[in-house]
This record gives structure tokens, C-alpha cells and sequence, in this order.
């Protein structure tokens, strides 16, 4: 039953991995490109603990190091968002080339 | 019971995930990822990680998700609904991507030997001993302040230069 | 037992001078108050130190050295080399020189200097080479010497391009330090082989040891003592490195009378000096050394008789009579080489240091009387110079009379001891060259004396005429206490032979320091002879000598007298064998055909070849190849986000592809 769970586990994390990928690909908005990779890191988390079922609990112990690295990416990349929609009151990526070469 | 329940949180966190993609409204977009966040918060109580199931509740889709909310709102980005999807090309190509990973991966796995036997795992289970012996939070909390000491300090670090980080560059005076 | 007292204050004193005015160079440059009393007290009190060590050591008895360690410089396996100064009877002869002479010379640069905007640093420069000097004669060990030989070779480098601006001083500077390099290099294959065999570098260790390492006529000490001759030839101008020399009197005046005359060139004839054992041991060498050294005395002073600038006459008659000093220590009359050294000392110095002072007289008077152009070193621009310059006149008669060799004069007792003993000593041809390079060398001076103090007509024009002045006192009293050494200072070593009261005292002092040497040849090359080649005796050629060198000092005077000179713009061309000698015996043309242009084309291949074509092609083609590189990589760079998803994700799947497959 175990191995049944863990399975279906890693699934559902592939497939969160890929619908964060398609998100960020697809969106434009800054905010949303983020959202999804939230989506992408959760995916991360979900096969980490679903390893960690199998293989002891330092899966789990990286999980909680992702979450706080999540939170500090969180924290900045926000503001970076706040600062870059001053200067260009838009939040359009693509338009944010000012850090080319 | 458990498997339906398994099944059914798996399924409402695919589902949310592809809604957080789709949805026109940044706002909208923030919820449907607290609900995927809780749904996976269930998944891990079900994979016997309670301990992170909470903190997944309690930073992920309270703390973390609150931020995106504020930051939403505060840009005023709410109801605005931009034109933020990509030409039909880049739709195609976006979802053929999505869908190649993913059908790659999982056909990875398919066919894949049985992850139990493939990492040699033993069949007793090891995080339900670690549990029983410890409860859900001495098990995660003895390694995490013994073996990853180190790590767990320099995440303090990290956080703090994040914290001044984060400050520096939304501060309204240029820096 | 004797002690040094103080000795490492007579090193520390020159070059606590050096840095003081070094740094005044640099911090007060305009004010010379203190270099003018710094850079005289720090080499005076030197000598007084230096010479209260040479009565302590005269007192005492000993002939042993004294050797005191200061610190260990080198200890790597083997090797041992330690800053250790040897005080024997022959470091201290060659200590009072340096010190004496210089403090002599220092005094008289305050005057000759006067005003120069780089009078600090002629001071800091002077001072240091004092220094290095006193390295290089105090030094106990073959590495150490080394640094003072190129310590000095540095001040004379900087010294001769003391007026750099001047493109073709810098140039003699570097002349001067290019041909020394080929010296330096015999230098350090000499260490090397001395290293190789002894195992030590010490002088107490491979001088004492020298006849137990090696036999007599060995090959090794043939190869040793001809690669330490190659340094000699090049610190001390033989043929065929004397090149530099005669260029070097670009530098001031007082630089030509204290390096390139009285101490740093005779640095090579120390060296014989120091290891006659080793020279003693190697028969061919020594003959190598006498020949050489008369064939430059005889090659230098037939120069010298056609040249007009007063320095570049003084400059090859120092050459000649470095040569005298080599024939010297080559037949193995060491002691005779030192003496030489220490008159010659005496009284090139003086005749330098006159020639500065005319030459000073005469720039400034056509300073003042606005004249631009014009050489004030040529003789043809003098004349009766002795109206305006007494004091010069009568002490450079005194100094020309030594070199010539006149009785009483202090060059006829050396000089006469010189040629006596290359003659005994069996080298009668060397003798024949040496007594015909003595009477040239009379002809030159005479020629030199003529020129610029006499003549009754006075060729630097009119208007600078009324301008002319004498030495000042700061250059005065130098002159007069060189002018009484060049009388008196041959006095202290008076043969048996003549009607006078014997005198040994330098042959005394310094015969336990040359005893080895001495033995050695006496075991295998028997008793000297007591007749010159041609029979007579000490007594007989002396007087031939001093007669015939009087006799061509008042010849040569008079003939040049007589003649009516011009200046020199208006003077003719030189023609036949005056222009050969005038042109030097087309010597410096010569090494340009042969070896410097060669060597520049050779060099310019290289460069153009392999520096251009090869080296800087390689690295210009791989900075170009880099930067096309990173031009495609910068293509890439889009500042797209989603050009960057897309690329990620393509890399994902080809690498999940590779480990899925």
C-alpha cells in the first residue's frame, strides 16, 4: 500500500512540475510567473517527502530547508517586483531586459 | 480510506495547480495555490509527515501566501486584467512542453522498478519507528539540530539577508 | 689577537649617508645644506674609524684576518654563506684608499656640484657607492664581494647617467653596465667552479685550502682564475672590455676621478690580488693576466696621445695604467700591483679632479659671457690656463710628474717597481712593452699640460676670457692634499737598489697576505732574477727611466708650446695615423660591426618573428577566437524570461533523456 502511495506521490509531483513549467512559460505577469514557481518548489517537496517515506527523514529535514529558502526567495523577488513596477508601473516580464549582458 | 483521501487531495492539487495557470486574475491565481498548498498539506499527513504538513499550513499557505496577496493588492493588480498570455504559439509550445515533461517523467517512473526495492528500503517502515519514538516534531527536530546544525544556522543568515534584501530594494527613495 | 674595533660602523656611516641624502632627494630637493655636510662627515668619519682599525691592527702584529659575522645571509645544504667582513692587512690598505680618497673627493664635489638641482641625490648616490665599495674590499667570501662589485657597478651606472636628460649620457651608462654584465658573467662561473671544488665560497676556507684541492698548472685553477680575470677585464677595463670606460666620463667630473679612476675600477686588481693564490696555481693565467694587462698599457696610451678632451686623455691613460697594474699582479708582483694601485689612486684622482676644475672654470666663464655651444673638455679650447688657475696648475704638474714617473714623484717608485719586476720576473717582452707605454704615457701628459696650461695664448674666447676664475676652496684643498700624496706617497716603499734609505713598509704589510702565492711560485718557478733583460740593474734602468721620461715630458712640453693651436670649431680634421688614434684604432666601430649589429638583427628577427608573428599572434588569435566565442554565447543572452524558460527546459529533457535511455 505503501509503495502504491509513494507512487501516485511522485506522479502528482511530476505533473506539478510540469504545470509549473507551462505557467511560467505561458504567463507574462510577474507575479503569476512566480506563483508558479511556488508550484514548481511544492512539486519539489511533495517527491521529498514521499523519498523520505522510504528512506528516513532527511527528506523531510530538506524539505523544511526549501521552505525557508521558498520564503527568503518569496521576500525578495517580491521586491524586487515592487521596485521594478515603480520604475515601470508594469509588471510584464518581458519587458524586464534591463539586466541584459 | 486512506488511498481514497490520497487520491482525492491529489487530484483537487492537480486540478488547483492548473487553475493557478489558467486563471486570468492574479488574485485568483493566488488562491487557487492556497488550495493546492492545503491539498498537499494533506498528501503529507497522509505520507506520515505531519510535522511538515503544519508548517506547510502555517508558513507556506499562511505566511508565504499572504505576502503574495499583499503584494498583489498593493500593486492594484487585483481586477486588472492584463493581457498576460502568450501569443497561440507560444501557448502551443508552452503546453507541449507541459506535456512532454510530464508524460516524460511519469513514464520515467511507469517504468521505473518498484522505488521500494529500487533504494534497497527495508520493508520496516523507518519514519513510522522514528515517529512512534520520537512523536512528529522530535523527529524532525533531533537531526535538524544535530546533524544539520551548520545548514540550519546559515538559513538563519540566509533569511536575514533576505529580510535586509528585501528592504533595501522596495525602500521608495532610490538606493 | 687583533679585534675590530667598530667595524661595522665604517659600512653603516657611508650608507646612513646614502639614505639620508636619498630621502633629502626626494623631501628638501632644492635645500643642499644637509647633503653638502652629511655626504663629507659620513665618508671622513668612516676613514677615522677605518684608520684608527689600522693603527689598532699595525699595533697589535698580527697578520691574521680577523673576521667578523654579522648575520647569515645563505644557508641552503651545502652552502653557507654568512655577511661576514674580513679585516686583514690587505682589506685595510684598500679600506684607507677608498675612504681617503673619497672623503677627498666628496669635499670637493660641495664645490664642483654647487647649485646642480640633483645635488642631493649626487650625494645619496656617492655615498652609497662608498658603501658598496667597502663591501666589496671588507667582503670574506667570493658571494658577498659579488654584491659589492655589482653594488658599485649600480653607482656607476647611475652615476655616469647622472645627467640623464642627456640621451647620449644614459646611453654610456648603459654601455658601462651591458659590457660589465659580460664581466659578471666569468664572475659567477668562477663561484660556481670555486663552489664546485672547495664546497665553500668563505676566502678562509678556499684560499688557505687551495694548494691541497688543487695541483699546480691545474686545469680547473686555470679555468677559475681566467673566468675571475674576464670579471677584472670588465670592472677594470682590459682589452677587449675597456670599452665603457672612456664613455664613462660622461658622468661629473668628481664620479671619473672616484670610480672610473681612483677605487672602482681597481676592484679587479683586488680580486687578483685577493686570490694570487689561485692565480699563483695557474701559470697560464698569470701570463694571460700580465699580457693583457701590458698590452692594454701600451694599446690605451697610444690612444691617448691623439685625443683633444682633456677627460677622454685621462680616462685612457687610467686604462694604460690599470694595465701596469695587471702586468703587475700578473707576473706575481702583487705587492707592486697594490702599490701602483694606491699612487694611481693618488694621482689620477688629482688629475681628474684638476680637469674638473679647468673644465668647471671654463663652462662657467662662457656661461657668463652667454656662450652656448662649444666644448669645454676639449683642450684646443683652453690655453694658458694657468694664469687663472695657480693653485691646478702647479698640483696637476705635481700629479703629471708622478704618472710620468719622475723621481721623487710617487708614480716612479710604483711604476718603476712595476716594470723592474715584470722584467726579472721572466717577461722581457712584457718589460720592453712596459718601459715604451711609460714613455708615451710621459708624451701624453706633457701633451695634456701643454695644451691647457701653457702656450701664452688663451683659446676660450674673448669674452669668456675676463670670466675664467680658480678653484674654489672646497675644491682647492682636495687638489692640494692630493698634489702632496702624489709627491710623497710613493715614499713608503723605496727599493734596496737606490742611494737612498731603504723603505718596505707596504711590502712589509702586506707579504703575509701574498706569502702563499709567493711560495707557491718560488716551489716551481725558482729564484727571480737580479738583472733586467738587457742586463744592468734596479739602479741602472731606474735612472734610464726617469731620464728618459723627464727627457720626453720636456720634448713632448716644448714642441706643443711652440705650436700655435686653434680652438677647436676652427681646428682641421685629424689625418693618417692621428686619425686612427684620434678614432681610438676604429675599436668601438669595430665591436659595432661585429657584434652589436649582428646581435640588434638577430634580436630585431626575434622580435618581428617570433615575439610579433608567433607569441602575440597566439595570444591576440586566442583572445580573438574568445571574444568570437562569447559573441554567439552574448546572442543568446536575449533578456527574455521566456526565451530562458524555454532553453532551461529544452536542457531538462535532454538530460532526462539521456538518463532515461
Amino acid at each position: 500500500m505503501t509503495s502504491t502511495l509513494i507512487r501516485v506521490a511522485l506522479l502528482v509531483s511530476a505533473a506539478l512540475f510540469a504545470i509549473g513549467v507551462t505557467g511560467v512559460l505561458l504567463r507574462r505577469n510577474a507575479i503569476v510567473v512566480f506563483l508558479c514557481v511556488e508550484l514548481m518548489l511544492n512539486a519539489v517537496n511533495l517527491s521529498l517527502v514521499a523519498f523520505s517515506r522510504l528512506l528516513g527523514i532527511d527528506g523531510q529535514i530538506i524539505v523544511f530547508f526549501v521552505m525557508a529558502v521558498a520564503a527568503a526567495e518569496a521576500a525578495v523577488g517580491l521586491a524586487i517586483i515592487i521596485a521594478v513596477f515603480r520604475h515601470y508601473e508594469d509588471v510584464d516580464v518581458d519587458r524586464f531586459d534591463l539586466l541584459k549582458w | 480510506m486512506t488511498e481514497f483521501l490520497f487520491f482525492l487531495l491529489s487530484a483537487a492539487a492537480l486540478l488547483s495547480a492548473v487553475f493557478v495557470v489558467v486563471s486570468r486574475k492574479p488574485v485568483a491565481s493566488v488562491m487557487f495555490l492556497i488550495v493546492t498548498l492545503f491539498s498537499l498539506a494533506g498528501l503529507f499527513v497522509l505520507l506520515e509527515a505531519h510535522f511538515l504538513a503544519a508548517v506547510q499550513v502555517i508558513v507556506y499557505a499562511g505566511a508565504i501566501m499572504v505576502l503574495f496577496l499583499f503584494v498583489v493588492m498593493l500593486l492594484n493588480l487585483g481586477h486588472v486584467e492584463l493581457p498576460d498570455f502568450r501569443s497561440a504559439m507560444a501557448r502551443l509550445l508552452a503546453g507541449a512542453f507541459g506535456i512532454a515533461l510530464a508524460a516524460f517523467t511519469a513514464w520515467t517512473l511507469l517504468n521505473g522498478s518498484d522505488p521500494l526495492t529500487a533504494y534497497g528500503a527495508s520493508a520496516a517502515d523507518p519514519i513510522q519507528s522514528v515517529l512512534k519514538a520520537r512523536g512528529a516534531i522530535g523527529a524532525l527536530a533531533v537531526p535538524l539540530f544535530r546533524t544539520y546544525l551548520v545548514p540550519f544556522e546559515v538559513t538563519s543568515l540566509l533569511l536575514l539577508v533576505a529580510i535586509i534584501g528585501s528592504v533595501v530594494l522596495a525602500r521608495k527613495e532610490a538606493p | 689577537m687583533y679585534h675590530p674595533i667598530l667595524p661595522a660602523l665604517v659600512l653603516a656611516l657611508p650608507l646612513a649617508g646614502a639614505i639620508i641624502n636619498g630621502v633629502g632627494a626626494f623631501l628638501w630637493r632644492e635645500d643642499h645644506r644637509v647633503a653638502r655636510w652629511v655626504g663629507p662627515l659620513a665618508v671622513g668619519a668612516s676613514f677615522v674609524v677605518v684608520a684608527i682599525n689600522f693603527f689598532a691592527m699595525k699595533a697589535s702584529g698580527t697578520t691574521a684576518a680577523s673576521v667578523v659575522s654579522l648575520w647569515t645571509w645563505i644557508a641552503a645544504g651545502g652552502l653557507h654563506v654568512g655577511v661576514d667582513l674580513q679585516f686583514d692587512r690587505l682589506s685595510m690598505v684598500m679600506m684607507l684608499i677608498v675612504t681617503g680618497v673619497s672623503t677627498l673627493i666628496h669635499v670637493y664635489s660641495i664645490g664642483y656640484m654647487r647649485g646642480d638641482p640633483g645635488f642631493n641625490r649626487f650625494f645619496a648616490y656617492l655615498n652609497l657607492f662608498v658603501f658598496f665599495m667597502l663591501v666589496l674590499v671588507t667582503a670574506a667570501s667570493f658571494p658577498l664581494m659579488f654584491v659589492g662589485w655589482e653594488g658599485v657597478g649600480l653607482c656607476s651606472y647611475l652615476l655616469i647617467g647622472f645627467w640623464y636628460e642627456n640621451e647620449a649620457y644614459s646611453n654610456a651608462g648603459k654601455k658601462a653596465f651591458i659590457v660589465n654584465r659580460i664581466g659578471d658573467f666569468g664572475f659567477l662561473v668562477a663561484m660556481f667552479i670555486i663552489f664546485g671544488i672547495f664546497g665553500s665560497l668563505d676566502f678562509s676556507q678556499v684560499l688557505p685550502a687551495a694548494t691541497g684541492h688543487l695541483r699546480y698548472g691545474d686545469v680547473w685553477a686555470t679555468l677559475i682564475t681566467l673566468f675571475l680575470f674576464l670579471a677584472c677585464m670588465g670592472k677594470s677595463a682590459q682589452i677587449p672590455l675597456y670599452v665603457w670606460l672612456p664613455d664613462a666620463m660622461a658622468g661629473p667630473t668628481p664620479v671619473s676621478a672616484l670610480i672610473h679612476a681612483a677605487t672602482m675600477v681597481t676592484a679587479g686588481v683586488y680580486l687578483v690580488a685577493r686570490t694570487s693564490v689561485l692565480f699563483a696555481l695557474a701559470p697560464i693565467s698569470q701570463a694571460v693576466v700580465a699580457t693583457v694587462g701590458a698590452g692594454t698599457a701600451l694599446f690605451a696610451a697610444t690612444i691617448a696621445t691623439q685625443q683633444w678632451d682633456i677627460k677622454k686623455v685621462l680616462a685612457y691613460s687610467t686604462i694604460s695604467q690599470l694595465g701596469y697594474m695587471f702586468l703587475a699582479v700578473g707576473v706575481g708582483a702583487f705587492t707592486a700591483g697594490i702599490f701602483h694601485l694606491m699612487t694611481h689612486a693618488f694621482f689620477k684622482a688629482l688629475l681628474f679632479l684638476g680637469a674638473g676644475a679647468v673644465i668647471h672654470s671654463v663652462e662657467h666663464a662662457w656661461h657668463e659671457a652667454g656662450r652656448h655651444g662649444g666644448d669645454p673638455n676639449d683642450m684646443r679650447n683652453h690655453g694658458d690656463l694657468r694664469r687663472w688657475m695657480p693653485v691646478t696648475w702647479i698640483t696637476m704638474w705635481s700629479a703629471t710628474l708622478a704618472i710620468s714617473g719622475v723621481f721623487p714623484f710617487a708614480g716612479f717608485f710604483s711604476k718603476d717597481e712595476v716594470i723592474w719586476k715584470s722584467g726579472v720576473l721572466g717577461y722581457p717582452l712584457l718589460w720592453g712593452v712596459a718601459l715604451v707605454a711609460a714613455f708615451l704615457t710621459a708624451g701624453y701628459m706633457a701633451r695634456l699640460m701643454a695644451l691647457t696650461f701653457h702656450g701664452g695664448e688663451n683659446r676660450t674666447g674673448e669674452e669668456a676670457r675676463g670670466h675664467l676664475h680658480g678653484a674654489p676652496l672646497a675644491m682647492a684643498v682636495p687638489l692640494v692634499v692630493l698634489g702632496v700624496l702624489s709627491l710623497v706617497g710613493g715614499w713608503i716603499q723605496i727599493p734596496e737598489a737606490l742611494p737612498l734609505p731603504h723603505v718596505s713598509a707596504l711590502e712589509g704589510w702586506l707579504d703575509p697576505v701574498f706569502e702563499p702565492a709567493h711560495h707557491v711560485m718560488a716551489m716551481h718557478g725558482g729564484a727571480a732574477a737580479t738583472a733586467a733583460p738587457l742586463g744592468g740593474g734596479e739602479l741602472t734602468w731606474g735612472l734610464i727611466s726617469t731620464v728618459v721620461a723627464l727627457a720626453v715630458v720636456v720634448w713632448i712640453f716644448l714642441a706643443v708650446v711652440r705650436r700655435r693651436y686653434r680652438p677647436a670649431a676652427e681646428s682641421p680634421e685629424p689625418t693618417g695615423l692621428s686619425l686612427v688614434l684620434y678614432r681610438k684604432w676604429y675599436v668601438d666601430e669595430l665591436y659595432d660591426r661585429l657584434i652589436v649589429r649582428p646581435l640588434m638583427a638577430l634580436w630585431r628577427g626575434c622580435w618581428k618573428i617570433v615575439d610579433d608573428g608567433l607569441i602575440d599572434g597566439t595570444v591576440n588569435g586566442l583572445a580573438s577566437g574568445a571574444r568570437a566565442v562569447g559573441w554567439v554565447g552574448s546572442q543568446l543572452q536575449s533578456g527574455r524570461l521566456g526565451a530562458y524558460v524555454l532553453l532551461f527546459m529544452v536542457g531538462v529533457l535532454v538530460i532526462l533523456g539521456t538518463v532515461a535511455f
